[in-house]
């Protein structure tokens, strides 16, 4: 186990706490970078959703994690990223001006919503996000003359400085990464400062903030605001990843597919937006797996079972008629999400720093040391 | 003007059902400050039992009714046993994430056993009308009406004049005060859920004249239920029916008379509005913390 | 000695229920002022209303000789103005450090700009608001517990950390409500020394509310006595214990 022996202040306001810490994510960081080398570009592909991915769920932490504010909103905000910026780049805005400019456009919208935001808690939060995140989606499919409306539009490959960065090759990889890695820098940044602090203070106890000299309102609307730029640069890149984007792709199951990054990666620290994403992108091959190759596993065993070849042939069937239902990814989406909730509140990463603890502590691991403490019901509404 | 009044009860018929589910959220927020955002999804299930013992089985129209409800009472004991019970003191946004994956897996299940086309039930109020001079009213709207008054009554009966609407009071505020109090704070919380599921699938069967039963009904009229819940003031039961209705006129007014498009978006401006300039709404009243 | 902080005609109306009577007081500068009364007297209620989480219904507040009434509350902690809370109201999810460095959000002068490159300024600026927090925990000898979440400390530790979380805003007033209540004779008795520390070595006047009588007497400079949100007495420790109406409140006529 170690042992950390601190001699200045720096080494708590540093980012990185000891130089094993800094080693092992320059190691990772040299992974994600020659990974493009090495793997097939499917795989890329998916890795660079995972990106955009976690760059929403870290915009998600800050709001959610952070500020304990709610928010089933956020397909808005990756809407109005992307369509910032595919028609600024139908009128021949160049990226370096409409990448910014959807990011900050995003986050004003997300100012404007933090103001009504202040006066609504918990559950009437959540349903006014939902309520803005529809009214939203009907704008985008009225207002046809700069979005197209339900026809949806079209999003010409990325320029940057005169390269053309099509969505496929690793140079567009490489951008999200950047991307990913200064929106983490920044929020470790943000969350070691004043005002990171004021939004925790935000999210444990609103009258010792008041006293403490915290201005409520304008910390949640901070809040609402760089959440929502985040999220507008993930739009931006969203855009670009699918080429082609309309109001139905923007609905609250992808709300949900975001909170849900947070719930399976758990809401204690930025690694869990990452992980959650990775998880949440693995949902659509492991569909494809099940339907493509799960058949064939099932009747292989049956038949190594000594089941006769008809019986076999049936269980194949059965197998490919179960995987290949519609709405199979609603069910797994439900499953994973009560089960995330009932068996791993603290998300994949608490369930790593779980096993980490484990190994430092061995042979004296408690299985208690994570019990919850069975809390009754205390009515909320007198917060 | 004959054809403002056939809007308006259909607006009223709407919002009945509006206010079922919305009277359903509030009944289980009263007792454990759950939002249950699957309720829109339970009646619909409600609707699919219904069919399997009507279509299906062929029982008679009045015992699939009963016998649909009694199978959702048993649902949401389920539910609340399974779901909800192992999670009932975490922060209140993970319990509603739950409710919403519950309402996604009942909804994908039900796609899965009963197919994603539109189902048919045979009932006393499918076809008939009501002749009232020259305007023309379906029975299958005006069922919808009797029935949510008549549920109406009937659950104020037994919440006012029992002592199990006090020990809901109760347990909500103060769960552990209550335990000591000697109520049977499990048995409570479930059977609140049976309730609230039951209601739910008087709203699926009686709805099912109306629009079809298929998987997708639940997720916007359940959705479109919580501008209802929160406009009659999110902790009143009288209040939640009665701003289901108004929301059901509304967006079926607005349906008519406006553009198109304004119909699926009208109860959350509405719903926006109320936030911002009455959150607690018609009935309810707001707390404050005590320090 | 000079008036520091005056409260005027004070009431606090809860519908029909008077909460805070047409009280008024005036506190000097560098004294131990205590509020005491039975439960329900309006003593938490006068608190709150000086840290402005309530509105009063009528009457004014003077600090240094401005009108305070109408100052929202999250710049009373500006004004030199810190608090405890009867119910423990830190921040659970957060390390004793965190929750201390809290209380000197009234001192950060960055910008968010700033403070999302982390620039060199704000990182002097932490530096320098370290170094204040480890004065007071050195002064309440919280050393062992500065990493620890709260979630896990004592009640004890928790209580002392309310204070301590007061102290870093730098206050020129502290209001202490009930800091003794839920701890043992000894740790009764820390406090007792650390007010009076409190007093004498950082200079802040403490306006406190008190139930345990042993430790009104040894700390307090002036009582005043509450009942039904009525001003019952006001002195020293000795002219209000004997006061015939502050006796009929706690013993009965």
């Amino acid at each position: 186990m170690r042992f950390l022996f601190k001699t200045t202040y720096d080494q708590d306001i540093r980012l990185f706490q000891h130089p094993g810490q800094v080693w092992s994510y320059l190691a990772l960081l040299a992974v994600m970078i020659v990974a493009p080398m090495v793997l097939s570009s499917y795989v890329m592909s998916q890795f660079t959703f995972v990106l955009i991915y976690a760059l929403v769920g870290v915009s998600l932490m800050i709001l959610v994690g952070y500020t304990g504010q709610a928010s089933l909103g956020h397909a808005a905000f990756l809407a109005i990223g992307a369509y910032t910026a595919g028609y600024l780049q139908s009128k021949g805005v160049p990226f370096s001006i409409y990448f910014p400019l959807a990011g900050l456009l995003t986050g004003l919208v997300g100012v404007l919503v933090g103001f009504p935001a202040l006066r609504l808690h918990g559950i009437y939060l959540l349903i006014a996000t939902i309520s803005f995140s529809f009214i939203v989606e009907e704008i985008l499919a009225r207002w046809e003359h700069v979005t197209n409306g339900n026809e949806g539009m079209r999003v010409k490959s990325l320029e940057l400085f005169g390269h053309e960065i099509n969505r496929g090759s690793d140079y567009f990889y490489y951008l999200c990464l950047a991307v990913l890695v200064a929106a983490i820098v920044l929020t470790l940044n943000l969350m070691r400062s004043p005002t990171g602090r004021a939004f925790i203070a935000v999210r444990d106890s609103e009258t010792a903030a008041r006293s403490m000299g915290v201005d409520i309102a304008a910390t949640k609307v901070r809040a609402f605001g760089l959440s929502a730029a985040l999220t507008g640069f993930a739009g931006v890149l969203y855009a670009h990843k699918l080429s082609f984007i309309s109001p139905e792709m923007f609905t609250l199951a992808l709300s949900i597919e975001f909170i849900m990054v947070i719930i399976i990666g758990g809401a204690l620290g930025l690694h869990g937006a990452i992980l959650g994403a990775m998880f949440i992108v693995m949902v659509d091959p492991f569909l494809t797996w099940l339907k493509d190759d799960v058949p064939g596993f099932v009747s292989s065993i049956a038949s190594l079972l000594g089941a006769g070849a008809a019986r076999v042939k049936s269980i194949e069937d059965t197998t490919a008629g179960l995987a290949s239902t519609a709405g199979l990814k609603g069910l797994i989406y439900g499953i994973i999400i009560m089960l995330f909730i009932l068996f791993e509140p603290y998300g994949l990463y608490g369930r790593w720093l779980k096993i980490k603890l484990f190994f430092q502590m061995f042979p004296l691991y408690k299985k208690a040391t994570f019990k919850r403490q069975k809390v009754y019901v205390k009515t909320e509404r007198n917060r | 003007m004959l054809d403002f009044i056939q809007q308006l009860v259909s607006g009223i018929a709407l919002g009945c059902v509006y206010g079922l589910i919305a009277l359903g959220v509030v009944l289980i927020y009263k007792t454990t400050e759950v939002v249950n955002f699957a309720q829109g999804d339970l009646m619909m299930l409600g609707g699919f039992f219904a069919y399997t013992f009507i279509g299906i089985l062929g029982l008679n129209y009045w015992a699939g009714f009963a016998l649909s409800v009694l199978a959702m009472g048993l649902v949401g004991m389920l539910a609340e046993r399974l779901l909800v019970r192992p999670i009932l003191g975490f922060p209140q946004f993970a319990i509603v994430m739950a409710t919403i994956g519950l309402g996604i897996f009942l909804r994908s299940i039900a796609g899965m056993i009963w197919g994603t086309d539109d189902l048919k039930i045979e009932t006393p109020f499918s076809t008939g009308v009501v002749h009232m001079g020259d305007l023309v009213l379906a029975h299958d709207k005006l069922s919808v009406i009797v029935a949510t008054l008549l549920l109406c009554l009937v659950l104020y009966l037994f919440f006012n004049k029992t002592r199990l609407g006090t020990a809901m009071r109760g347990t909500s505020e103060n769960m552990l005060a209550a335990y000591y109090m000697g109520i049977p704070v499990k048995r409570v919380v479930s059977l609140v859920w049976a309730i609230s599921a039951m209601v739910a699938a008087c709203a699926g069967v009686l709805l099912a004249p109306i629009t079809f039963i298929h998987s997708n009904v639940g997720l916007a009229l359940g959705l479109a239920s919580f501008p209802a819940a929160v406009l009659g003031g999110f902790g009143s039961i009288p209040g939640a029916v009665v701003g289901g209705v108004i929301i059901g006129v509304l967006q079926t007014l607005a349906g008519f008379y406006m553009a198109e498009g304004w119909k699926n978006v009208f109860p959350y401006i509405i719903l926006l509005a109320v936030l911002l300039l009455k959150p607690e709404g018609l009935f309810g009243a707001l707390g404050r913390k005590k320090v | 000695m000079t008036s520091l902080f005056k409260v005027e005609n004070l009431s606090l109306r809860f519908g029909g229920l008077k909460a805070v009577d047409d009280v008024s007081f005036e506190v000097q500068k560098g004294e131990v002022f205590t509020i005491i009364g039975p439960n329900g007297a309006g003593k938490t209620s006068i608190f709150n209303l000086i840290s402005r989480l309530y509105e009063p219904t009528s009457g004014k507040l003077f600090y240094e000789g401005n009108d305070i009434t109408h100052v929202p509350a999250h710049k009373i902690a500006k004004l030199g103005i810190a608090r405890t809370f009867q119910n423990i109201e830190l921040f659970e999810n957060a390390s004793l450090l965190s929750n201390l460095l809290v209380g000197r959000h009234c001192f950060s002068k960055t910008q968010l700009w700033q403070e999302l490159l982390f620039l060199p300024n704000v990182k002097y600026a932490e530096r320098a608001h370290r170094h204040k927090v480890e004065e007071v925990i050195e002064f309440l000898d919280l050393q062992a517990y500065r990493d620890k979440l709260i979630a896990g400390l004592p009640y004890g530790v928790r209580k002392v950390t309310e204070v301590a979380r007061a102290l870093c805003s730098e206050p020129k007033l502290i209001l202490l409500d009930e800091p003794s209540s839920g701890l043992n004779v000894e740790e009764t008795d820390d406090m007792s020394f650390w007010i009076r520390d409190i007093k004498n070595d950082l200079g802040i006047t403490v306006l406190m509310v008190e139930h345990d009588m042993s430790l009104v007497r040894r700390v307090s400079d002036r009582v005043l006595a509450l009942n039904y949100g009525k001003v019952l007495a006001l002195g020293t420790h000795e002219e209000v214990q004997r006061h015939p109406d502050v006796v009929a409140a706690y013993l009965g006529a």
